[in-house]
């Protein structure tokens, strides 16, 4: 896994090179202003090695991730742009692919994309023309084989580096880590995974991952959450589909005083990362700070990530 | 079957505005099945429809028949006698009747009284349930019998999503999860070797996305 690089991505670079990566992301606003991508980039910057620009997340409609990761290489920052499958054809797609590229793009994260149920146009009509495993064969045939899915001959491949996510915590849990497999075997060269906080159970799927040898295939980088405060917690532990809260986390949280329930849930990822960097097969952390950009600094600080490698 | 579920009776209602003598027209075959579009329906939809109009003090004169199928130009023939002398005809039919007496009555306006909702089956009587989108590319040989394009909420072939949860959608805990069905059943049929093959590509060309289908049998084309 180690050595070839593919693409000019820095993230490829530092995950080949064996130094474990950290990457950020960056939801990008409900308005046409560039701005407040530049000011959160201004927070994140330096603070991992690339950073995730969500795709319409769930499934509200929000600035494209092409335009804001565009914005976010303007501040000299590596974007990792997300796709979802939920609201393009393959022809859109491949067309998003190329475009992103050309613009300098050199990630892609490949998602199927909550359902427009959650969002603020249920009414839509939905896509999945593919999935987000083949979303994944998709960007490497045409990275790879210089084709589109026709079989036509692409004039410039686009280079991208190619992740995909993956939910440990979801049922049926049997199928988690073949279900991972699954994704390498589409082409995933690297893996962000659902927010931990069941590290007991984070820690059965790293074992079944690892036993069947997936870690020596693609870069797992573990997703981690700060709680803002007790009533987040709560919110993820009983409003978000596939999120495993413990409910000793919980209770933590909630015997917590408020005024210092952040310092808390920063606490508490600062210490996921940590037992992260120790179970075998991870090879870097995904933190993402839902509207709390400010934090991820200080989470790296604490968590000893800083600086990050320049590449 | 096809199903189909009754308009709301107050755009029923306003599609039939300006009309005085209508054909309230049922269906025989798969909305009679499933308690929307047969013979009871009309009778139900007639009295009501002209209780509505007799209250405003704007009668409707109604005439009342079911034929075996809309869907079937031989069966459609039998409202010919009836057509000229009705300004409109309401049909209960799914959206294909409605069109074949549309087709064949170019004159007279055909209004639906259903939404057709979806091609399923019933779980018990006066309880219906989706099981299949007509894709034209059935995979239920590799899902286990169970359909994720019909099923699954995103229609993912290479399930499920993230959002599966004590084996029930995202959407909704009221929806089963369509691949913790199809993994439960691969399992009991010793088959889970099938869930960790890559599913291609969808063909949706063989789907509506290809245009209107047709299906020909030509030993029959004589």
């Amino acid at each position: 896994m180690s050595g070839d690089v593919k693409t000019d991505s820095g993230l490829e670079k530092i995950l080949r090179s064996g130094q474990f990566a950290v990457t950020g992301e960056c939801g990008p606003p409900r308005g046409a202003d560039p701005d407040v991508i530049r000011e959160k980039c201004k927070l994140l910057k330096g603070k991992a090695d690339a950073f995730n620009i969500t795709d319409n997340q769930t499934s509200v409609v929000r600035m494209s991730s092409i335009a804001s990761a565009v914005i976010m290489m303007q501040e000299g920052m590596e974007p990792v742009m997300q796709m979802v499958c939920r609201d393009r054809n393959r022809i859109a797609i491949q067309s998003d692919i190329l475009g992103g590229a050309a613009l300098g793009v050199k990630n892609m994260l490949c998602l199927s994309g909550d359902h427009q149920k959650f969002g603020d146009h249920p009414q839509a009509k939905n896509v999945f023309d593919l999935d987000s495993m083949q979303l994944i064969q998709t960007v490497r045939l045409m990275r790879d084989e210089g084709k589109f899915l026709s079989g036509e001959e692409i004039k410039k491949a686009p280079k991208l580096f190619v992740g995909a996510a993956e939910n440990p915590f979801a049922d049926p849990f049997e199928i988690r880590a073949p279900r991972l497999a699954k994704k390498v075997k589409a082409g995933a060269e690297f893996i962000q995974t659902q927010c931990i906080f069941n590290m007991k159970r984070f820690r059965q799927w790293m074992k079944d991952v690892v036993d069947r040898g997936l870690h020596e295939k693609v870069f797992i980088l573990g997703g981690v959450t700060p709680f803002k405060s007790f009533g987040m917690a709560r919110y993820m532990a009983k409003n978000v589909p596939g999120m495993d809260v413990p409910d000793e986390l919980l209770a933590r949280m909630k015997d917590t005083p408020k005024e210092k329930q952040a310092e808390e849930g920063i606490k508490i990822a600062v210490e996921t990362i940590q037992e992260l960097k120790e179970i075998k097969g991870i090879a870097g952390v995904h933190i993402m700070a839902i509207e709390w950009e400010e934090k991820v600094g200080e989470i790296a600080e604490k968590a000893g990530l800083l600086p990050r490698p320049s590449v | 079957m096809v199903i189909g579920e009754r308009k709301p009776f107050e755009e029923i209602l306003k599609t039939l505005e300006g009309h005085k003598k209508i054909l309230v027209l049922g269906c025989g075959g798969c909305v009679t099945v499933c308690l929307t579009g047969g013979d009871d329906a009309v009778r139900v939809l007639s009295s009501q429809l002209k209780m509505s109009r007799d209250k405003d003090g704007n009668p409707l004169e109604i005439i009342e028949k079911t034929v075996e199928r809309q869907c079937d130009p031989e069966y459609v023939e039998e409202i010919h006698d009836i057509v000229p002398d009705v300004e409109a005809v309401l049909s209960l039919a799914c959206g294909a009747g409605v069109q074949y007496v549309a087709e064949r009555y170019a004159k007279t306006p055909a209004y639906p009284a259903l939404d057709t909702t979806f091609v399923g089956g019933s779980v018990k009587e006066g309880y219906y349930v989706e099981r299949c989108q007509t894709c034209g590319q059935c995979k239920l040989a590799y899902t286990g019998g169970i359909c994720p394009i019909a099923r699954c909420s995103k229609s993912l072939l290479n399930g499920p999503c993230g959002g599966s949860t004590g084996g029930k959608c995202e959407i909704s805990p009221e929806v089963d999860c369509a691949w913790q069905l199809i993994i439960d059943r691969l399992r009991y049929l010793d088959q889970m070797d099938r869930y960790e093959e890559l599913a291609d590509i969808a063909d949706w060309s063989k789907n509506r996305d290809g245009g209107p289908r047709k299906m020909i049998r030509e030993d029959f084309q004589r």
